[in-house]
């Protein structure tokens, strides 16, 4: 079976998002980039799946400019076959990204596709299940756990109140969560022979899709910072300060 | 626009027996929108729903899809629903809970319609507040769709009223199994703890509890509060507890009246999970850890002295 990851390149989990003084959007500016983490959990079940002989072929796709071909070559490196990268400087929103990834998917035809339930820079969590309607296949999302058999996955997803198990037909477009597996670290020989593996870059206009934003950003600033609080001496003091100044217990 | 231009539609969360709470705050995010408000309910064998259903404050009308293929809420078939019902509606609202999130994003490209996720404040009927990168900024974004689709942040928006409307209820027969995925199981914890998401307090442990059996403390604690336990990332990935404990931009988001963190250090996905809660309270043994940074009551301690001291004087 051929797997296609998609993946996203966001601002690096650890570094603090800040606001640029004009409203405009986040200073991304020299900030630390890296794939998206939950992108990195689907990439590695696809690694793992290949390892189990479920899966002959990955590829991993991304939709963006500048430097997108770095964290395709990172997916490379962790494993994948090959990467495609459909290049726009445009910052698409998700339905858009979902009709470029129907492309994608119509002409390399894999059985499964995976991609992280969301990225961690627009928090969206849209694309995998817009992706699915898109291509008329099955959906499951949120999963910590995946089973692919001759023309079934079996997922169990993280829902509100536990976890759900439900059966999808193949092909099917599934989301991951962070629980799904430890994605393994690349080593530099990995890093070397990424190199060598194909990325094909597909301009964005190429397609001939309508991937106009249906939303204007008016604004964007940062919430407002809690007050500063204090520290308090002794476990009698935490209780009084709940009771006498928070009145919260 | 005035309000008369709008008129929403609310895809209610339900277990087949009751409305989701979640819902409630979906209903006043679609009141805030303004115009009339529908819900739609689909489940097996759901009419106590509808009922419950028609009495929520505000709405007009109730569409009730009672047919099996319902039953499990599964999202290619609730999808193909919503778009069924969305033509003659201006904003299509549900909770951005799992069971929304899941579904929402499907029914919107069934619709060619963006969705905006997870809104925090109306600015108007085509402008939204979101939340992006965890947190640490909010946009505001104006949809130029002609359906809005919306998924609603419900720490954000309070409950509406669940008594005092008369809604009519309309059976609609729309529908039919996609036979793409089939609901296999439901593993829920046996737990009779207070609702996380609704709770007025919430006592989270992190890694710093270093087992699921000293997650008691915490249990014996919430007891005498009337309060929900809750988890860091880190403390369900170490298996402490079970992932629905866990707040966080990967978890639930929360806002309890009073949160206490013990043994998180406050990584910024924790924090994107429990920052709007009214009082926070960190009890950590490191001075350095994040978590004190957002506290308002910050106690540097040894959580295992701290925490039953602090249950011996609750208990006074």
């Amino acid at each position: 079976m051929k797997i296609l990851v998609c993946v996203k390149r966001v601002l690096d989990p650890q570094v603090k998002a800040r606001v640029k003084a004009d409203g405009s959007g986040v200073d991304l500016a020299n900030a630390k980039m890296t794939m998206n983490p939950f992108d990195e959990n689907a990439l590695e079940e696809s690694l793992r799946l290949r390892e189990a002989g479920t899966v002959d072929e990955i590829i991993v796709v991304s939709v963006g400019g500048g430097k997108t071909d770095e964290t395709l070559r990172h997916g490379l490196a962790m494993g994948a076959d090959r990467a495609i990268q459909v290049v726009t400087d445009e910052a698409l929103e998700p339905l858009a990204i979902a009709k470029v990834l129907k492309s994608i998917v119509d002409k390399e035809a894999p059985g499964l596709v995976l991609a992280g339930k969301q990225a961690i820079d627009d928090d969206s969590n849209q694309t995998a299940q817009m992706l699915a309607a898109l291509l008329g296949w099955s959906q499951s999302t949120f999963i910590s756990d995946l089973k692919v058999d001759a023309d079934t996955a079996t997922t169990i997803r993280e829902v509100d109140a536990g976890l759900e198990t439900i059966r999808v037909k193949l092909p099917a477009v599934i989301s991951v969560d962070l629980r799904l597996n430890e994605p393994r670290y690349v080593k530099l020989p990995d890093v070397m022979k990424a190199k060598r593996k194909p990325m094909d870059k597909i301009e964005l206009d190429s397609l001939g899709l309508d991937t106009a934003n249906r939303m204007t950003t008016i604004e964007v600033i940062a919430p407002e910072a809690r007050a500063a609080g204090v520290i308090v001496n002794s476990v009698s003091e935490l209780v009084d300060k709940l009771r006498n100044e928070a009145k919260v217990i | 626009m005035s309000n008369l231009a709008q008129k929403n539609l609310v895809v209610v969360e339900h277990d087949n027996n009751e409305v989701a709470i979640a819902t409630l705050n979906a209903v006043t995010a679609a009141q805030q929108i303004g115009g009339d408000i529908d819900l739609l309910i689909a489940g097996e064998n759901c009419a106590a729903v509808a009922e419950a259903a028609a009495k929520i404050a505000g709405v007009a009308s109730v569409k009730v899809a009672d047919n099996a293929i319902f039953g499990h809420h599964l999202a290619e078939n609730l999808a193909s629903l919503i778009v069924d019902c969305a033509a003659g509606y201006s904003h299509v609202l549900a909770a951005a809970t799992t069971f929304g999130k899941n579904v929402m994003p499907r029914a919107s490209a069934l619709l060619d319609k963006a969705q905006i996720s997870e809104i925090v404040e109306v600015k108007s009927p085509d402008t939204f507040v979101r939340p992006i990168y965890a947190g640490n900024a909010l946009a505001t974004v104006q949809s130029s769709d002609s359906i809005k689709m919306i998924t609603v942040r419900t720490i954000k928006f309070e409950a509406a009223a669940a008594e005092g409307g008369s809604a009519t209820i309309e059976a609609i027969s729309s529908g039919s199994d996609s036979g793409l995925s089939s609901w296999v199981s439901q593993a829920v914890s046996n737990n009779d703890q207070v609702d996380l998401t609704s709770a007025k307090i919430v006592i989270s442990g992190g890694r710093g509890m270093q087992s699921g059996d000293n997650f008691h403390m915490l249990h014996s604690l919430a007891d005498k509060l009337g309060a929900a336990v809750g988890a860091s990332r880190a403390a369900v990935d170490s298996g402490f507890v079970p992932n629905e404990f866990q707040v966080g931009q990967t978890g639930k988001v929360i806002a309890p009246d009073l949160y206490i963190a013990v043994g998180i250090s406050g990584a910024i996905q924790h924090l994107a999970g429990m920052k709007e809660s009214k009082v926070i309270v960190a009890i950590n043994n490191d001075s350095e850890a994040p978590i004190f940074q957002v506290a308002d009551y910050g106690l540097v301690a040894d959580l295992f002295e701290a925490v039953p001291e602090l249950d011996a004087a609750l208990s006074n």
